[in-house]
Formats: C-alpha cells, structure tokens, sequence
C-alpha cells in the first residue's frame, strides 16, 4: 500500500537494525555515504537468510521442488525490477554483478560489433570511472575517438559542446550519467537522447545514482540501454541491472559464454538461449538477486516521488547550513530542482580525507577523494572533495551534528 | 583522536612544508600515488656517494601523507642513500608522532618513505643492477 505526504522518517529508521549501531568512542552513528552504498531494511537481510535457510538451489535447471521456488523468486525479482522502471518485458532486463559490470558489458557486446575506426563515442566530464574505462579500452582497440561533454563552472553540462559533437556525424554512441555522484547534477537525458535519436544514435544511461533516488521511466526517457546497481537502493551488493531495449539486445552478440547462456552446445557450434538468459552466463548471484526483491517492494511501498521530495528537502537544508559555515566552497547546482541528495564540498585547506577523519570521530560516515570521478577532480582543479549523500532514513539532526563536527575541524585546523 | 592527529607539528609541516619543491637535475625522481585516496608524492634526489645531498619533494594529499614526507625529507638528508633501506613503518609513524593510525590512515603517512624506496632502488638500478635487486629484495615488506 503506498503511503502519502511526508516520510515518517522515525518509522523507517526502525526497519535499519545499522542505525542503532554505536561507533567506536560510544558516538552515535550517522550514515551519510548513501551515494556509496545504502544501508540494508530487515527485509531484505531476512529475505536472504530465508533463501540459505530454507530454499538454497541452483536455478533454472533442476526440476526439484527448492530449485523451482528459487527459479521462481529469482525471475520475481527480474518482473518487479522491469515494472519499477517500466521496462516492456523481463526479456529487457539482464542482472549482471553491478552497473559497472553492466556498462561493461554495454562496450564489449554491443561496443566491439558497432564501434568501428573513426567512429565517436561521446561521454562526459562527470562521468564515474565506470563509465570511462570501458569506452577507452573500446575505442582504443578499435582506433576510434573519445570525446566528452563538458561541465561549466555550476556543474551543468554544455549542451552547445554536445551538439557539436553530434554534428560532426560521426558519434555512434552517446553514454552518460543521470545523475552526478560528485556533483548531484541530474542530467536533462530527456534532451540528450532526443537530440541523439534525431541522429540515430543509441543513447546508454548510467542510472547508479538516478533510479535509487527518482522515478525512473526507461520508455518515457526513451533511452537504449540504462546500467544500474541493486546495492545503492537498499538492495545487497553483488546485483546489477542492465536494461536493454528488446530490439537492440536481440542483434547483440552474446557476453560471457558458458552454461545457462545456452539452449544447445556442440562440438563447434552454440546455439544461444533466449533474452535476457543469453547475456547471463553462469550461475548468478541467486540470494542477492532474491533479496534485492524485498528491497524493490520497500522502496515502492514508501513511492519514488516522495523519496525525491524528502531528499529535496534534506539537501536544500543541508546546502543552507553549509553555506553559512566559513570557508566552504560547494560543487554543483545551487537549484535543488536540479539535484540529488549529495552535497560535495572543501573546506579551507583541510584535505578530505583529513575531514573525513575527524567526522568519523563524530560517529559520522562521509565519503572523501576523488569519488571514482577523477576526470571531474581534474576539471574542478582539486584532488578530491568531502561528499555527504542521503537516502530515505536521514533527518535533519543528522545534518546539525555533521555541521557541528565541521565546526570542529575548523577549530582543531585554525580557520 | 583527531586531537591528538592534527596537532600543531603536524599542521606546521603541513602548511609549512620543509625542502618541498622542484630541483634542478636531480640524480633520481621518482612518483607515486596512493590509488585510495589519490595522495601523491614525488621525491628528487640528489646522491654524493652514497650521501644524500640534497632531497625536495612535491606532492598533494592529506595533512598525514604531505607532512610525512616533509618530516621524511629532514629526517634522510645528509645520510647515506642505502640506509633507508633499514626504515620501518614504525619509524616514520614515531618520527611524525603517530603510532595510532587506523589501516587507512598509514597509507597516508607511508607513501613518502615508500616513494623514497623505489628513489633508492632506481638510484642503484641504473648504476648497479645486481645490488638495487638486493636492495629492492631488502625492502619489501613495506
Ligand atoms: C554514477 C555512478 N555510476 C556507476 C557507479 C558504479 O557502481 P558499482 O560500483 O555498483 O558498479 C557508481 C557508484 O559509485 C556511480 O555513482
């Protein structure tokens, strides 16, 4: 049953044993490196602990009674990922490890049969690593052409650049994030993929940051392929998603070949299984695939439109109090309309990770360096930024104690 | 604990970093970063014998990793090249005064001396292959 208005913050903390923990010196904790990864309800630990409890077996292949429930609570959590981000089918909807596996799989099954010499891939200066390694290691084996999107000074992209990126007409495929771990940005994708479909051209959306966080709608953005990771939505690490439109996976070459991919193998010669079972060689990541289920019903039981709204509001809080601390400098749109719940910043001349040390004395977990953005750090002219991002089960006291432990390390750097 | 890291020495080396700059022909340059963290550091020497004569260091990073170094190059200058080969990671963690870092944080205060070891070992490796094999072997442990 979905609820309606405000979250009841209070209540959902009560569904995340985590937050009760007591940090090292009896501090309470205070968990803000959600844009890293989310912390777990008991829901989805428990959904877990019952599949090794009572229905551990390998799916897809044995007729007994445990590996037809585990075949059968697998496959529900592939019909509830394509329902949540409105895919048209379960065929649309490959698990992999993580989004990074995900994106990878994008470059080396869809890259190496599409992306040919002088081509261009287009990204941006705000991607994560994930989605800049698989493309150099692509267009370098196949002497094709990187290029990126610029960010300006506010952390928007430059769409003029992207434009004539697609004019030179030799783009082939467009990659970029929905949302910015670093900066918060959210991407007009909308925009993006049409002025790339005007071309063409595929568009692939890394929604690591997006789907957690927002509705997410993969036919109403219209994009080609979309990458996202179970772990930063309240689900278990080791499951990612990757969503390809039916009539793109269906011409694409198969990934890792071994069991499970196959409908018949001969001596020379496979013949491949169906969509999506083709792109998932191997036994998958059956438990965390299953309990990710548990994490799709909690998130839609609370409604993405009000996760977004409360993390709108913790953010707009958070930007104000920070702003007024001295000697702050912030990254990324002021306009909370414009971006998710992760606030990046420095502070005089304490670095990150000296930052970080002392918030960890607080009992408060931020995320410093480089962030895995790295082509971002050089474009900022900084080596790396403290970063504080939250999720569903955050308040307002949690940002107070966080300025107060910023309030600290001015004192204790003299600034 | 943060009271007892960021204290005034190491603030001092921090923003008042010894012997940190370029050098003019340096007998060996070495870099490296800490993938974790990205901390880096380049360390040049200059090597009269097997004296260190002169030794500056570059680099950007935390208060640990910058004041480290800076407290490292004070600490080898004028000894013999060879002798960092004996350095402990106790040894630097006692000289700037912190023998509590968490595993994260000693990464911060190592990659100087450690920078200094491949400084050392190249130093050696393009005038005698065998003994910078010896000394690199020595070394390990790091
Ligand atoms: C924007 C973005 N893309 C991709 C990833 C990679 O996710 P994973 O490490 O789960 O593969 C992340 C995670 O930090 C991210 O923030």
């Amino acid at each position: 049953m979905m609820q309606k208005g405000a979250l009841n913050v209070q209540k959902i903390r009560e569904d995340f044993p985590i937050l009760k923990r007591k940090m090292s010196g009896g501090k309470q904790l205070v968990y803000l490196d959600n844009a890293a990864t989310t912390q777990k309800p008991l829901a989805v630990i428990d959904s877990i602990h019952d599949y090794y409890m009572n229905y551990n077996s390998n799916i897809h292949r044995a007729v007994h009674q445990m590996a037809e429930e585990a075949t059968l609570a697998f496959e529900t959590t592939r019909e509830k990922v394509a329902k949540f981000i409105n895919a048209r089918s379960i065929e649309e909807i490959i698990f992999t490890r993580n989004a990074t596996e995900a994106l990878n799989l994008v470059a080396y099954s869809w890259g190496r049969a599409n992306i040919k010499k002088d081509d261009k891939v287009v990204i941006t200066e705000i991607e994560h690593h994930s989605n800049i390694v698989p493309w150099q290691i692509l267009t370098t084996e196949k002497n094709a052409k990187l290029e990126y999107i610029g960010v300006d000074d506010d952390g928007y992209l430059k769409m003029n650049e992207y434009k004539k990126h697609l004019d030179s007409n030799k783009v082939k495929l467009v990659s970029v994030t929905h949302m910015s771990n670093v900066l918060g940005t959210i991407v007009p994708v909308n925009d993006i993929i049409k002025m790339s479909h005007e071309k063409g051209i595929p568009v692939l959306i890394d929604g690591a940051q997006s789907v957690p966080h927002m509705q997410v709608d993969v036919q109403k953005m219209d994009c080609d392929f979309m990458a996202f990771s179970a772990h930063k939505m309240l689900g278990p690490t080791g499951v990612g998603i990757l969503y390809v439109k039916k009539e793109i996976l269906e011409k694409m070459p198969p990934f890792l070949g071994g069991g499970d991919m196959i409908k018949e193998v001969h001596k020379y010669e496979t013949r491949y299984n169906d969509l999506p079972y083709k792109f998932e060689g191997g036994t998958p990541n059956i438990a965390d695939v299953i309990g990710f289920s548990a994490a799709i019903d909690y998130l839609n039981n609370i409604g993405m439109d009000r996760v977004r709204e409360h993390e709108i509001e913790l953010t707009k809080y958070a930007i104000d109090r920070i702003t007024g601390v001295k000697g702050v400098t912030l990254y990324g749109p002021r306009n909370t309309k414009d971006r998710g719940g992760v606030v990046s910043f420095n502070i005089g001349d304490i670095h990150p990770h000296d930052l970080a040390t002392i918030m960890n004395d607080h009992g408060i977990a931020i995320r410093s360096g480089h962030h895995c953005a790295q082509v971002l750090m050089e474009r900022l002219d900084v080596s790396a930024t403290s970063r504080a991002s939250f999720y569903i089960y955050n308040t307002k006291e949690e940002i107070d104690k966080f300025i107060d432990a910023l309030d600290e390390a001015r004192r204790l750097f003299k600034i | 604990m943060s009271d007892d890291i960021y204290r005034e020495i190491i603030l001092d080396h921090y923003r008042n970093p010894r012997n940190k700059g370029k050098m003019a022909n340096p007998d060996v340059s070495i870099h490296d970063s800490n993938p974790l963290c990205g901390d880096e550091i380049d360390i040049h020497l200059k090597v009269d014998g097997d004296k260190i004569k002169d030794i500056k260091f570059e680099g950007r990073g935390c208060a640990i990793s910058q004041a480290s170094a800076s407290m490292l190059t004070e600490m080898v200058a004028g000894k013999p090249l060879t002798s960092i080969k004996d350095l402990t990671k106790d040894d630097i963690l006692e000289n700037i005064g912190l023998t509590n870092l968490g595993p994260a944080r000693i990464k911060c205060a190592l990659l100087s001396l450690k920078v200094l070891k491949l400084g050392m070992v190249q130093y050696y490796a393009n005038k005698d292959p065998a003994s910078a094999k010896k000394l690199q072997d020595d070394s390990k442990g790091l």
